[in-house]
């Protein structure tokens, strides 16, 4: 909140310099998650992560988050030690599980960090509603989230990401489990959203052309151990500008392919890493 | 969106008329049994004889569920507010929970009422606090068992969040793991409402004052009044429904929204 893009270009949003995490596995038997991954997010930019299933993404988003720590490398959040970051709540993070609590309305939800970090009721009221009319909930801010379908959720969870006005965003999936149409126009309204608030954004993704639409950078990670295979500018212009007709636009099918093709340089690649069985594209990748 | 009425739900006028009915034929069964077999009374009275019993000694019936129903209800109180209590303390604190499984799974196994009589002599027969502390004990473990596995129940996504807000554990307790054990601990509390009461009544077998449903209806039998001795029964009853639906009417009222 504080480190804003104000003081811009000097102090990078994220800056993750030859990070690994090693997880410890049965009898001693451990499993490189990560290796050598440096990254850096300038503030404002939209950086998606793409690669199968244990390429690491994830595990780097929660590293970036504090949610876990690197076993060697460090990461930088706006200048700060990521756990420093966390405790000055400089980053808004939503899951691919919208994880609201079910026993809060709408409202209460979204207040919820408002509330934890001693906004007081008024205040809280305020930036609740301001944040339920962002994401088109205005009649709902009542009802229960059993009572909202998945789409809704997860517009509730990216609204109370936003509650304190984060310069930063961390997004681990958020569409993963929405059907084609809401993704498409939940990413529509993540664009708009992102011209509102001018945050930069780490997003994890499976889709390709979800990596593309959102994306200043593409990061295309490996598996087995994740590494960074390459990163893919994506040369469509302002992200906050973007709309529905990018969608057809030849330089997006061009952006796809590079990513893609990028993707898919694992069946050339070291086929002796895969352990389990399985087609001939990386798992988990969705090239719709 | 799913408290649209179900098509099976019967009408409300069914749902409390055809249990009632029911009993009035168990009832009325039971009147022509004891009567067509001539069944002696101390083997099983006659309901009507229950009921007129009942009605005569309502005073003393009200009068002994009022004794037993206050140690039964400090109990509860009691044993409720030191087991979510040491349930939280448990979850929070690793070690503190490795010694406290053994010890609370052996008040688990002891047969509660049979410390009846060493509470006894430790409080003197003239006290009530023996009754209450045996009704605390049998409580205390069904609520601290189901509170501890709901304060278990947080969801992963649910940690990281508050890990993300760096929300002190305190903070984390009451937002996510209280509310999320809430409906465990009235599982619990509604098991022990039960447990209170019978508790209660069976430690007053076993000595001190006089006055209670138990000792009321030893002494009605040991003087052969066996209507008299089935009416505190129905006492005990009343007073055994009163507490669980009581347990389950705060459980409504707490969880209206989950």
């Amino acid at each position: 909140m504080t480190a804003g893009s104000g003081s811009a270009g000097a102090v990078p949003a994220v800056d993750v310099h030859s990070v690994g995490r090693v997880f410890a596995g049965r009898r001693g038997a451990s499993v490189i998650a990560l290796d050598g991954v440096s990254l850096t997010v300038a503030p404002g930019e939209f950086v998606s992560l793409i690669g199968p299933s244990g390429c690491g993404k994830s595990t780097l988003l929660r590293l970036i988050a504090d949610l876990d720590v690197p076993t060697s490398g460090n990461i930088r959040v706006f200048g700060k030690p990521a756990r420093q970051a966390r405790i000055d709540q400089d980053y808004g993070i939503a899951f691919q599980q919208a994880g609201l609590l079910p026993w809060r309305t709408v409202a209460g939800n979204i207040e919820l960090p408002l509330e934890l970090h001693g906004v007081d009721r008024a205040g809280r009221r305020a930036r609740g509603a301001e944040l339920i009319d962002l994401v088109g909930l205005s009649e709902f801010a009542g009802h229960y989230p059993d009572q909202l379908s998945g789409g809704m959720q997860q517009r509730v969870a990216i609204a109370r990401s936003l509650a304190e006005r984060p310069s930063l965003l961390l997004m681990d999936e958020p569409f993963g489990a929405l059907d084609e149409m809401t993704r498409e126009r939940m990413q529509n309204e993540l664009v708009r959203i992102c011209a509102e608030t001018a945050a930069a954004v780490v997003f994890v993704t499976h889709s390709i052309p979800e990596a593309v639409f959102l994306s200043n950078r593409v990061v295309v990670m490996s598996p087995r151990p994740g590494r960074i295979r390459s990163i893919v500018p994506v040369g469509l212009g302002d992200v906050t500008t973007r709309g529905e007709g990018l969608r057809e636009d030849a330089d997006f099918f061009r952006s796809l392919s590079t990513v893609r093709d990028l993707l898919h340089a694992d069946e050339h690649g070291d086929p002796s890493g895969d352990d389990r069985p399985g087609p001939g594209l990386p798992r988990g990748v969705e090239t719709r | 969106m799913s408290t649209a009425a179900s098509p099976r739900r019967a009408r409300p006028l069914q749902a409390v008329l055809a249990p009632i009915v029911l009993g009035l034929i168990v009832v009325l069964a039971w009147q022509g049994a004891v009567l067509a077999f001539a069944i002696k009374p101390f083997i099983l009275p006659a309901p009507f004889t229950i009921g007129a019993q009942f009605a005569g000694n309502l005073q003393s019936v009200v009068a002994g569920m009022t004794v037993t129903g206050r140690n039964a209800l400090v109990g509860l109180l009691l044993g409720v507010v030191i087991g979510v209590l040491l349930a939280i303390v448990s979850a929070l604190v690793r070690v503190f929970d490795a010694m406290a499984a053994p010890i609370v799974s052996a008040i688990a196994v002891v047969p509660i009422v049979a410390l009846a009589p060493v509470l006894y002599t430790m409080f003197g027969a003239g006290a009530e606090t023996a009754r209450q502390l045996v009704a605390a004990l049998a409580v205390f473990v069904p609520v601290y068992f189901n509170t501890l596995k709901g304060l278990r129940q947080v969801r992963p996504v649910h940690r990281d969040l508050m890990r993300s807000y760096a929300a002190s554990s305190w903070q984390a307790t009451r937002a996510v793991t209280l509310p999320t054990a809430l409906p465990f601990v009235f599982t619990g509390l509604r098991i022990a409402s039960s447990l209170a009461v019978i508790s209660a009544l069976i430690a007053e077998y076993f000595g001190g004052p006089v006055g209670g449903l138990g000792k009321s209806i030893t002494s009605a039998a040991a003087s052969s009044n066996y209507g008299l001795a089935w009416a505190y029964v129905l006492g005990s009853v009343i007073l055994g429904l009163v507490f669980y639906g009581g347990s389950l009417g705060l459980e409504r009222l707490a969880l209206r929204r989950t």
